[in-house]
């Protein structure tokens, strides 16, 4: 098992973060762009939701997680499930930036007969661990690849990728309290907390506040950061590292539609898909980022 | 609702977790997930020499399904055992997606299946898990008929890479007399008497009501086939079609009279060989009565069966 590639880093641990953030940086800036051509191509997808999580899936993919796509069921890998299983964008450009697939392949997306399904599946797609998409079910697998990982002793993580909207299923809440439980300190949950879900605001809908108060009342060790700053998420997810006897949960604040003006914080954009015009602007502005 | 087992009658769930505890022994893949069901399942024994592998998550049946599929992704072999209807009911979607659709390697063992809660009512009856499991694919569906065929089913199911459900029946059943060399295999009937007046298809504690009924039929020169057909999906089709050949079938479960095993034959015989056919079970909601007493009111008996299979023979002409 090794890491991926990732750049050599020398220096003070300061340096080395930042050195690594830039990284995680280019790769998310990298997902944007492809991920976007993808749904441009299909004409259809979630831009919204792939947008607020693609610094958090290029964070674990491209610098934490210890995976090895030509062994992409080693028993000892880490573990990434995106129970949020809609947002296929941001995982098929993270799967195939990682070396798991040719990147060729993502302009099959949605095409009859592609691997690369609306949402994810593990018998199409190496990589991929539980098929998601109806909301409330990665969440608990993982919760039982932690509890295996529990009983063996194992030395790999478990990382969650969650929609905040999707917190209003029951089942979220019955693995968040049975991982409280079972103290599994090799679980990470990630919270993409855009605030947005399919047709609103999640706090007009069924709020979720006083979400942090929650967690922790469930058992859960709590951080919260700056979903887009690559920075602070790596520095969030070495810590948890650390050897601890709880379940640790980042509520990531985020916007849907991150780097893309006319997207950003807009509902419309869930399932929304850019025209020729506006797609041209989106990547556009994503590579001014790149050269900023 | 009784345990009291009469000596010569079994209840399967001591088959089932007696055959657990001895795969258990050899295999430290082998976990069991409950959902607070360790007395209803039996499991008291297994988690005293097990208690790593005895994963409770408590009263919540859509995290118990979930982190089945997460123990399967971890390496485990996980036994996730809880009373059929909420199992299959409450939990339906994690079946479909994380066991089934995602072919992970999810045991899933449907405790007092059937009407075996009786008075309590159609909240605990389990008659539709069966219609509703078949439609799932990559989902093996095995309704045991007796303590021998539980405890083989559930050696199968931990040999078998892929999702299975087994239905674990507490009606008391008697041991049915087999060889020496009978062997259990995923997907194939048990031919448990031939005859060619009549076929009656049967599984889990109408296997040996099948029995009496065709031992009544042949006093009265009716030679009746009887096929244990254990095996809901995948279907043995050669089976259904030498049943077919006899002219006339009777199906007969501790299940919905529709969607079920009836159901699974009926279509294989409409696609491949019509044939007149009775399919017994229940109609749907029960009224209130011990499970014993639900079996004689809703013709689940060796006559109700015997019955059936006169008309279609006295309606062949």
């Amino acid at each position: 098992m090794h890491k991926l590639e990732r750049p050599e880093v020398a220096g003070d641990r300061s340096t080395r973060l930042e050195i690594r953030a830039n990284h995680v940086r280019e790769r998310a800036n990298w997902m944007r762009r492809r991920l976007l051509k993808m749904i441009f191509v299909a004409g259809q997808g979630h831009p919204g939701g792939d947008l607020s999580a693609a610094d958090i899936v290029a964070s674990l993919y491209f610098d934490i997680l210890r995976i090895d796509p030509k062994s992409p069921n080693a028993p000892d890998r880490d573990r990434f499930i995106l129970s949020k299983g809609h947002c296929t964008g941001a995982l098929y450009t993270a799967l195939a930036g990682a070396g798991f697939f040719p990147e060729e392949e993502l302009d099959t997306y949605l095409q009859p007969g592609s691997r690369l399904n609306g949402h994810p599946n593990r018998n199409y797609l190496p990589g991929v661990e539980t098929n998601t998409g109806p909301l409330g079910h990665g969440f608990p697998v993982g919760v039982g690849a932690a509890v295996a990982g529990q009983i063996d002793g194992a030395g790999y993580r478990v990382f969650v990728l969650t929609g905040d909207g999707e917190l209003q299923e029951g089942s979220m809440w019955e693995a968040a309290m049975f991982a409280g439980h079972r103290k599994l300190g090799n679980l990470t949950v990630i919270v993409d907390r855009n605030r947005l879900q399919q047709g609103a605001r999640t706090e007009d809908t069924n709020s979720l506040e006083p979400l942090a108060d929650k967690w922790r009342a469930f058992g859960w060790d709590l951080v919260e950061v700056d979903g887009h700053d690559p920075e602070a998420l790596l520095a969030a997810f070495d810590a948890a590292a650390d050897p601890r006897d709880k379940p640790r949960v980042l509520i990531a604040n985020t916007f849907k539609g991150q780097g893309v003006s006319y997207m950003r914080d807009q509902a419309g954009w869930h399932h929304g898909v850019p025209d020729a015009e506006q797609y041209a602007q989106a990547i556009a502005e994503l590579e001014a980022e790149l050269r900023a | 609702m009784k345990d009291v087992v009469a000596p010569d009658m079994f209840d399967c769930r001591d088959a089932y977790v007696g055959a657990l505890e001895a795969l258990a022994a050899g295999d430290d893949r082998i976990v069991a997930v409950v959902n607070d069901s360790v007395g209803s399942s039996k499991l008291g024994k297994f988690r005293d020499r097990f208690p790593a592998r005895l994963i409770n998550v408590g009263i919540a049946e859509q995290n118990m399904v979930g982190v089945g599929a997460g123990l399967a992704n971890g390496g485990k072999i996980p036994f996730v055992s809880g009373a059929a209807c909420f199992l299959t009911a409450r939990a339906m979607e994690q079946i479909k997606v994380d066991c089934a659709y995602s072919e992970a390697n999810v045991k899933l063992c449907g405790i007092s299946s059937g009407v075996a809660y009786g008075e309590l009512g159609a909240t605990h009856h389990s008659i539709e898990d069966v219609a509703w499991l078949r439609a799932i694919d990559k989902l093996t569906v095995i309704v045991p008929s007796d303590p021998w065929e539980t405890a083989a089913a559930i050696r199968a199911a931990a040999a078998h890479q892929g999702p299975v459900f087994v239905r674990i029946s507490r009606m008391p059943v008697p041991a049915l007399a087999r060889g020496e060399d009978a062997v259990f295999t995923i997907g194939k009937a048990e031919l448990l008497r031939d005859g060619g007046d009549v076929a009656i298809i049967a599984n889990g504690t109408l296997v040996h009501r099948a029995l009496a009924a065709a031992e009544a039929l042949a006093a009265e020169g009716i030679a009746a086939r009887v096929v244990n057909m254990a095996t809901v999906s995948p279907l043995d089709g050669d089976a259904i079609l030498a049943a077919a050949a006899t002219g006339a079938i009777v199906t007969a479960e501790e299940g919905l009279a529709t969607g079920g095993l009836g159901g699974a034959v009926a279509e294989h015989c409409a696609r491949h060989r019509p044939v007149p056919m009775r399919m017994l079970g229940f109609p749907g909601f029960l009224p209130t009565g011990s499970a014993s007493w639900l079996m004689e009111h809703f013709g689940l008996t060796a006559e109700g069966i015997a019955d059936a299979a006169r008309e279609l023979v006295a309606g062949k002409g």
